[in-house]
């Protein structure tokens, strides 16, 4: 699978259609000529110069409650 | 200003270039190395006007070394292959423990290359080795055809002395013996690859290109004890704990958690696929000392400013084997294993 | 690093490590083949494994497009450099793999050859644009993720007018090739190889969507969990596999729904659909002739394949003679079982791809397998199962 980051869209430039997003502190110009409906705000996976996908906010977080939750101990709560 | 008045005409460095001439050792060498280096390097042992350099030295016992630095690009953030090269050499003089006392430069530079540019790099050797207090007093120059260098290419050696009751070596580490770094990792070649040309990005990153000699002088004054001493340049970390694993005939045993890694750089190394325990780094050191020495050592770097976020990493251990093992951030173990040939930036 | 952090959070790990260790029937083993290189990457550099317990062992699976390239190809792009003086560009996964006559990209560019590793198809472009006089071609490796960059820099290639633009096309297909794993005879058959259930691969899912995996899972009749990257999607879609095994399903489950939908990228498949087609054959390294399972550029865009510019012939290369790749790759071998490995084959002398690449067994086995610490030896032996 290949190496493929989110990253946040800072800036769009439609006539190109590329993007500036940044990972962390690091900024990266990039192609977003595979998404459509992108806005300043938006997390998109990198990969090779390109973004792939939109990432949810929403469903990133429900990820994070569906691990938490599988991480619990359905005995502990009957532990002394 | 004697020197000049031998030549009819001043080199044009704002917009001239080496020609083949500059290297024949004739008269257009000779205002070369006065008008660029001598001028930018002045000092009393090169004004002597010798092929080579005479000067006394202390007592003790005399440490040489020398390094080739082909970089590119030349310029980066924070640096350029000038100042690089004297930090460089002064670093692995230091690393044995030595006082640096002079350094030599030799330089091969490439047909057609930017005069400007080379009295901009032979400007920041000399501010650098200023600072250092270490000179450079004698060199050499010579000029390869167009095509047949990377711009400029320079050699530096350097000399230096070691105190007396020091003994300090990659043979030495103990089991027992604490691992302690002197800052974070991955600033140089984070700054190197932001400028590469097909691998750009903004970044804020500066190499961390330091002469480390003065620390190494206040550490060994605190701790003479000190076992081993080294700086991850090329290779990074990784590959310099396995070299001292390897010479010593110990294992290690670091922690993640306590290895520094700068937010920039580590966003960075994600982008690209790049371990940050294998880039290289200018300007930090590793110290392996004694355990029961270890906190006045950690004390005496944190006090000094290329020591401030200095952290014990690890543990020496006994190990035939002499791996480097590392517990990781998410609570696993991984071997840090010697990098094969250079690191390259992956898509998968 | 938003999004990337909270997966990695070793906490979280532990519980969920727990959580495994308790659901994990002791009477059976759960061996799960998680097929990019990707998940096998996070695997060793966080130690995954040591948060399994016994029973639950990882298959390292063909899913790295370094190593299932045939050497014949590389030695065509060496080719394209050498002889048809091309300025070839390619990522830098493939510069050290060695083709025939131990060859390779790198040590072709340290002969002369003008070869150029880039990070992007779009650096590649710049290049076109900015030396009109030489040709540029582009070495195209990856599955269906890296196949969408391809595809938009054709049409923008057309669109530009670029002259002196072409791509030598390697793209590969996730479900054929793990199809083609399903249906051997090892697996099928002979059951010499165990594969219980998969992992699916994060960002090839991204493009694709999960739809592509349901008749593999049906036919088949293993569980397919399509997981995120980070270290605690790998441990919970692993669950999540378990789960479905406890249960006797084989569906498709979606651990990485944060970015994997069942439709994918439609725009995306889209231009891939429009600039390229299925080839009736490609020959995979290690698994053969795989149908239906690689792109060709389409004769609409045939300007822009370098093998219709440059007649390239590609010849059938045989592996090393002892190199045990084909069969590695397959998960019917482990490295050990190869008589080069480790002797003369290392990472600082591979004869194989799956020693060269940072994700092929032989080289995660190399820095993983010779790892012993005393009373911690079964260590080890994980090592060994989790690159079966």
């Amino acid at each position: 699978m290949c190496l493929a980051l989110p990253a946040e869209v800072v800036s769009i430039d439609r006539a190109n259609d590329t993007a500036i997003v940044t990972l962390g502190p690091v900024k990266k110009e990039i192609s977003i000529a595979l998404l459509d409906d992108l806005a300043p705000g938006d997390f998109v996976l990198v990969h090779v110069g390109f973004a792939l996908h939109k990432l949810s906010p929403e469903e990133a977080e429900r990820t994070l409650a569906l691990i938490r939750q599988s991480g619990e101990d359905p005995l502990e709560e009957f532990a002394a | 200003m004697t020197l000049m008045s031998r030549f009819s005409s001043r080199l044009d460095v704002t917009s001239g270039t080496i020609d083949m001439t500059h290297g024949s050792g004739g008269r257009a060498t000779a205002q070369l190395v006065s008008e660029v280096f001598a001028r930018h390097f002045d000092n009393p042992i090169l004004a002597a006007g010798n092929d080579g350099a005479a000067f006394d030295v202390p007592a003790g016992r005399l440490v040489m070394s020398t390094d080739g630095h082909v970089i590119s690009p030349l310029f980066f953030p924070g640096g350029n292959i000038g100042c690089l090269a004297v930090h460089g050499t002064i670093n692995d003089v230091a690393m044995l423990g030595a006082r640096p006392l002079h350094l030599a430069a030799g330089f091969i530079i490439e047909e057609g290359f930017p005069l400007a540019d080379l009295d901009k790099i032979a400007a920041s050797m000399a501010a650098a080795a200023q600072e250092a207090g270490v000179p450079i007093v004698t060199g050499d120059t010579k000029v390869v055809e167009k095509g047949k260098g990377d711009g400029v290419f320079i050699t530096t050696s350097g000399v230096g002395i070691v105190p007396p009751g020091i003994d300090i070596s990659g043979a030495n580490a103990q089991p027992g013996d604490k691992i302690i770094l002197s800052g974070s990792i991955g600033d140089h070649g984070i700054a190197i690859l932001s400028k590469r040309a097909n691998l750009e990005f903004d970044t804020e990153i500066k190499s961390d290109t330091a002469a480390l000699h003065e620390l190494v002088a206040h550490m060994i004054a605190q701790v003479p004890q000190i076992h081993c001493l080294r700086d991850p340049t090329r290779g990074g970390l990784g590959t310099t704990l396995n070299e001292l694993a390897q010479q010593s005939r110990v294992g290690m045993r670091l922690r993640e958690a306590a290895i520094a890694i700068k937010n920039d750089v580590r966003a960075a190394c994600e982008l690209l696929g790049l371990d940050p325990l294998y880039i290289a780094n200018e300007g930090k050191l590793i110290a392996i000392c004694p355990a029961e020495h270890a906190d006045r050592l950690l004390a005496a770097m944190r006090a000094h400013p290329l020591g401030r976020e200095a952290e014990i990493i690890g543990d020496v251990v006994a190990d035939s084997n002499a791996f480097v093992q590392m517990e990781t951030h998410f609570g696993g173990n991984r071997i840090i294993d010697w990098l094969s040939g250079e690191q390259l930036p992956r898509i998968c | 690093m938003k999004y990337v952090d909270e997966y990695r959070d070793g906490g979280l790990a532990r519980k969920l490590a727990a959580t495994i260790s308790r659901e994990a029937n002791t009477g059976r083993t759960y061996n799960i083949m998680e097929f990019c290189g990707g998940h096998t990457h996070a695997i060793f550099r966080y130690g995954v494994q040591d948060l399994m317990p016994e029973n639950v062992r990882f298959v390292h699976g063909p899913g790295c497009p370094v190593c299932v390239l045939p050497i014949g190809r590389i030695d065509n792009a060496i080719e394209l450099a050498e002889k048809h003086g091309a300025i070839v560009c390619s990522y830098g996964d493939m510069m050290r793999v060695p083709a025939s006559e131990r060859r390779s990209l790198i040590k072709a560019k340290a002969e002369g050859a003008d070869i150029r590793m880039v990070y992007s198809i779009r650096d590649a472009l710049k290049i076109a644009r900015e030396t009109p006089d030489r040709e540029v071609v582009f070495f195209a490796i990856g599955f269906e993720t890296t196949t969408p960059p391809t595809a938009v820099a054709i049409k923008e290639a057309r669109a530009a007018r670029l002259k002196n633009f072409s791509i030598f096309c390697n793209h590969v297909l996730t479900p054929a090739a793990v199809a083609h794993i399903l249906s051997s005879p090892e697996v099928k058959d002979h059951r010499t190889v165990a594969i219980d259930g998969f992992l699916g691969p994060s960002h090839v899912s991204s493009v694709i969507g999960s739809r592509p995996y349901e008749a593999a899972a049906r036919d088949f009749q293993r569980p397919v969990v399509i997981a995120g990257f980070e270290p605690l999607d790998v441990m919970q879609a692993t669950l999540m596999v378990i789960r479905q095994l406890n249960e006797g399903r084989y569906e498709v489950e979606n651990e990485y729904f944060r970015v994997v939908t069942r439709d994918g990228n439609r725009k995306a498949q889209a231009l891939v659909a429009e600039v390229l087609e299925l080839r009736e054959t490609f020959e995979w390294r290690g698994l053969g002739e795989v149908p239906l399972s690689a792109l060709r550029i389409r004769d609409a865009y045939a300007e822009f394949d370098a093998e219709e510019r440059f007649s390239i012939a590609t010849r059938k290369v045989k592996d090393a003679k002892s190199c045990e790749c084909p069969s590695i790759l397959r998960g019917a071998k482990r490295p050990t079982d190869c008589k080069l490995f480790g002797r003369t084959c290392t990472p600082e002398n591979p004869i194989g791809s799956c020693m060269v690449s940072s994700e092929g067994a032989c080289a995660a086995y190399w820095t993983y397998g010779r790892f012993r610490f005393g009373t911690e030896g079964r260590a080890l032996d994980r090592a060994k199962e989790a690159v079966q």
